[in-house]
């Protein structure tokens, strides 16, 4: 009845909207009506910033006046690869300060890619009572003094994640800060940590939390010292070892096995440095119920990586160096069917002759064995179109696949063709295809293959390709769900940019970096379209001081609800129509 | 339509001529490498004769010893050296915007084809069209995509060009694109540290060669990281450098004196080269504080922890290999 609806009471509601979790979902609610928008951002918890200048932390603390989950990113993806210098941003300590004062019961922040300060961490550490879930993923900017804080002060945190931050270790002290009545640790990951942690520290604290799933550790934990850890945790479901090397002794290795047999819960195996192959068996009697094996560090060769991997049936997930070759990579796609996702790292990228005997094939091998293969990350030498092609039609369930031929530009190695053809065929059969990450020889050919029938690809990675701005106008007017374009070393310029304006408000953002956009044609972007930030930056000097038609070193273009950003260092500027310079 | 410049890694840069159009550069044509050679040493020292290929950290220190040689000469030949001004007054002569980061590994005989002025003669578009262009292509899309097909593509790019650079540095490894292959720093850096363990066994074998060290420089507001590997010698490096922190020093350009873009007079760069002397230091393993450029290169690659472009003043009392055990002042 229509009067029922109006008489709802909105603690119903709230209940109701309790249930819906996913952040698409939540946002869809709030658009209904203004008094749905208006319950739901009382009750949301959880909320995800893909770009922390999207937004300002005044705007979030407005909207949602109690948030118990945070979740930020800073520096655009290529930061990974340091094409974003040094003092480009990303800067974690004014949001944290802003949601020390608006959001006491905070429980869980997550960032990545930002730049943290102990500072910031300080505050963390004394301004949430309920503090639970600290993420650092690719941060840099702290110490292991900031560590400490959190360690001494947040009882009841449960998950402490430094994955693949720059952290400044001044010393491996910090460990002992956690107080002998903390016993809530559920996940602890360290492995980016230089030095030595006290071992005897770390023992007590893992024996100490019943609750423990996760621990990875650092390189420096010695592999003698892992039995020990193990045994006092025998609930792990995922470990990452340290240094997987010692003096070859018999005790030690049945000491190891032991232990690990002891673990029934252990799914999940990562570290891995400086493996003495014959330590690897030491985790066979687990090997059948692993689900996800990182070996990524492993420098092993072929066939103690086979020997390992045929035991691992119930395997989805592996990440392997190309030390496993393509023999390796056939053993894999017979054994391991329930694989989703591979990821295969260059052992010498820099060498100009392959060390290995990897190649297309062994992709091709594992693209036709293992039928939920979704997720592909692949560096190789050597590529053909008829590879690709067969992959495509072998694999149309693919929902990832990132290639990197490591020569820039190189063409089919059968035919010496561009590689459009074998990319085409990809996004053409792989319907679901959202990320895509291109290499070796292409024209603008390929971006018309890619506009056409990308039509759910989300994330798309860009070098070294393409003829003319013809292949960004495909890629920007025909891939109707896209979100995130990096683009490095290509002759794209102003023409496809300005004429495809609008589509970068649609998406989170889009990098172009040593391409051909003029100077000009920025600060007409920026003029245009009040609603994107477009930063331009230059090592070299302002931008005015060349003529309007150079081409500018890098451009950052992303749609934002909080205007041009104040904390920008001297080689960035934004465009927009103030001035059409603001020097920071 | 000439190729654009700003896509040098794989070795156009050989293709642009030297100008002649700078007055100056007559000057420096007849010295030989040797006495154009900068010397790294503290103010007034006499460095060592040592091998050209050993050419050390030239511009950061000034130009103190072979002072005439480097005013107003817009020209970098292969082994001229630059003040650390000199390299500024580079850039704003010649536009040197848009290196791409690849430049960083290149030798440095790409500063001067990049400075020829050439540069900023062939844009993608001019600014006319860009304002004609406006009124469509914002709102048009499918007008625009027309407008686009009908132009002439920005860049003739030849597909079959070789991608490998043309590098002087050694044959094993070739000259690192920044960011390629796109692998993280930290897998970098922990492949490169299994190297250095098996070095023993390694047959100079180059492997993951990246080495990642911290560069700051007195009164910047920030860092910069470089990777020493990208590197062969000490003059690439400083090159490298210079580009980098080179804006920090722009308002010391801004002089009354100067008369901007075209160059700078002789007797104002010499009050420049006097105040804004730097002096390139590094950490070394152990912690202490050295000069760059006293020890071979690969030695300083494998001990170098960070490095520090030091005020001159400051430097005195740093003296190469005879380092005190206290640690600086940083």
């Amino acid at each position: 009845m229509k009067k029922a609806a109006y008489s709802f009471p909105e603690e119903v509601l709230e209940h109701v909207f309790s249930f819906i979790v996913s952040d698409k979902d939540r946002s869809s609610i709030s658009l209904v009506c203004k008094s749905w928008y208006e319950i739901e951002r009382w009750c949301r918890r959880k909320v995800f910033v893909g770009n922390c200048y999207a937004v300002s932390p005044p705007i979030l603390i407005k909207r949602f006046p109690e948030l118990r989950s945070v979740t930020l990113k800073g520096k655009p993806h290529f930061a990974d690869f340091n094409l974003v210098p040094e003092g480009w941003g990303g800067f974690a300590c004014p949001w944290i300060r802003a949601m020390a004062g608006a959001y006491p019961w905070l429980e869980e922040i997550r960032l990545k890619r930002m730049v943290v300060s102990d500072e910031s961490l300080e505050i963390i550490a004394k301004s949430f009572r309920n503090f639970k879930v600290l993420v650092l993923s690719s941060c840099e900017g702290f110490t292991t003094e900031g560590l400490a804080a959190i360690a001494a002060n947040c009882r009841n945190l449960r998950e402490l994640d430094l994955r693949e931050s720059e952290v400044e270790d001044l010393s491996g002290r910090w460990l002992s800060d956690f107080p002998d009545s903390y016993t809530s640790l559920e996940s602890l990951n360290i492995s980016c940590l230089g030095n030595e942690v006290n071992l005897l520290a770390l023992e007590r604290l893992v024996s100490r939390c019943p609750n423990l799933k996760t621990l990875r550790l650092n390189r420096a934990v010695p592999l003698d010292r892992l039995p020990n850890l193990l045994r006092g945790a025998p609930q792990l479901a995922e470990l990452g070892t340290g240094a997987y090397t010692s003096e070859m002794r018999p005790d030690v290795f049945s000491n190891l096995a032991e232990a690990f047999a002891g673990c029934k819960q252990l799914k999940t195996l990562s570290g891995f440095w400086d493996v003495l192959p014959s330590y690897l068996p030491a985790v066979n009697p687990i090997c059948s119920q692993l689900i996800s094996l990182n070996l990524s560090y492993a420098t092993v060769q072929s066939p103690d990586l086979i020997k390992l991997v045929s035991l691992c049936e119930k395997l989805q997930k592996l990440w392997v160096l190309d030390y496993i070759e393509d023999d390796g990579l056939e053993v894999l796609a017979a054994s391991c069917k329930d694989l989703r996702e591979l990821r295969v790292f260059p052992s010498d990228p820099f060498g100009l002759e392959p060390n290995v005997a990897l190649t297309e094939q062994g992709l091709v091998s594992v693209s036709e064995g293992c039928p939920k293969l979704q997720s592909v990350l692949y560096f190789c030498r050597q590529m053909s179109n008829a590879a690709l092609n067969t992959i495509a039609r072998n694999r149309p369930n693919l929902t990832r696949f990132r290639l990197c031929i490591i020569e820039p530009r190189s063409p089919d190695y059968l035919t010496l063709q561009p590689l459009d053809d074998g990319f085409g065929a990809i996004v053409e059969h792989c319907k679901d295809l959202r990320r895509l990450s291109l290499s070796g020889l292409l024209t603008d050919r390929v971006f018309e293959y890619i506009g056409t029938y990308g039509k759910k690809l989300e994330m798309l990675s860009v070098a070294f390709a393409g003829d003319s701005d013809l292949g960004l106008h495909h890629v920007l007017s025909g891939c109707d769900n896209l979100r995130k374009l990096e683009i490095r070393d290509c002759p794209f310029g102003d023409k496809a940019l300005l004429a495809n304006a609008a589509k970068l408000e649609t998406m989170r953002s889009l990098w172009m970096s040593s391409c051909s956009v003029s100077f000009g044609a920025c600060k007409v972007l920026g003029q245009k379209m009040p609603r994107l930030n477009v930063e331009v930056m230059d090592e070299s000097g302002p931008p005015d001081s060349r003529p309007e038609s150079s081409p500018v070193e890098k451009l950052y273009v992303y749609r934002t609800v909080a205007g041009p950003r104040l904390d920008m260092p001297g080689f960035v500027w934004t465009m927009d129509d103030d001035s059409a310079l603001r020097i920071s | 339509m000439s190729t654009p410049l700003e896509h040098d890694y794989i070795g156009l840069a050989e293709k642009k001529k030297i100008p002649s159009s700078s007055s100056s550069s007559s000057s420096e044509d007849g010295k030989t490498f040797k006495e154009t050679e900068l010397r790294l040493g503290l103010p007034g020292s006499e460095s060592p004769e040592r091998k050209p290929l050993s050419g050390v950290s030239l511009s950061l220190f000034g130009n103190l010893n072979n002072n005439n040689n480097v005013m107003n000469h817009h020209v970098h030949v292969a082994g001229a050296k630059r003040g650390f001004s000199d390299a500024i007054d580079a850039k704003w002569a010649f536009s040197d915007a848009h290196g791409s980061d690849s430049d960083l590994g290149k030798p440095s005989a790409l500063f001067s084809p990049r400075g020829s002025g050439n540069v900023v003669g062939k844009p993608p578009l001019d600014p006319k069209t860009i304002s004609t262009q406006q009124g469509n292509s914002i709102n048009t899309p499918a007008s625009a995509s027309q407008s686009i097909k009908e132009s002439k593509p920005l860049q003739e790019k030849n597909p079959q060009l070789p991608a490998t650079n043309e590098h002087a540095s050694a044959p094993a490894s070739k000259a690192q694109v920044v960011g390629w292959p796109p692998i993280r720093s930290f897998r970098k850096n922990t492949m490169a540290s299994n190297l250095t363990k098996n070095n023993d066994e390694a047959e100079g074998k180059p492997g993951f060669g990246c080495l990642y060290v911290k560069v700051s420089m007195d009164g910047a507001p920030y860092l910069r990281k470089v990777d020493l590997k990208t590197y062969s010698n000490y003059k690439e490096l400083s090159s490298a450098l210079e580009k980098m922190f080179s804006c920090f020093t722009i308002g010391q350009c801004n002089s009354p004196g100067l008369p901007g873009k075209d160059g700078l007079s002789e007797s104002s760069l010499r009050d420049l080269l006097h105040g804004s002397e730097y002096v390139l230091t590094y950490e070394d393993k152990d912690g202490d504080w050295m000069l760059v450029g006293d020890v071979p290169w690969e030695m300083f690659t494998d001990s170098c922890r960070r490095l520090r472009i030091m005020k001159g003043s400051e430097a005195i009392g740093l003296a190469p290999r005879a380092v005190e055990k206290s640690k600086s002042q940083n």
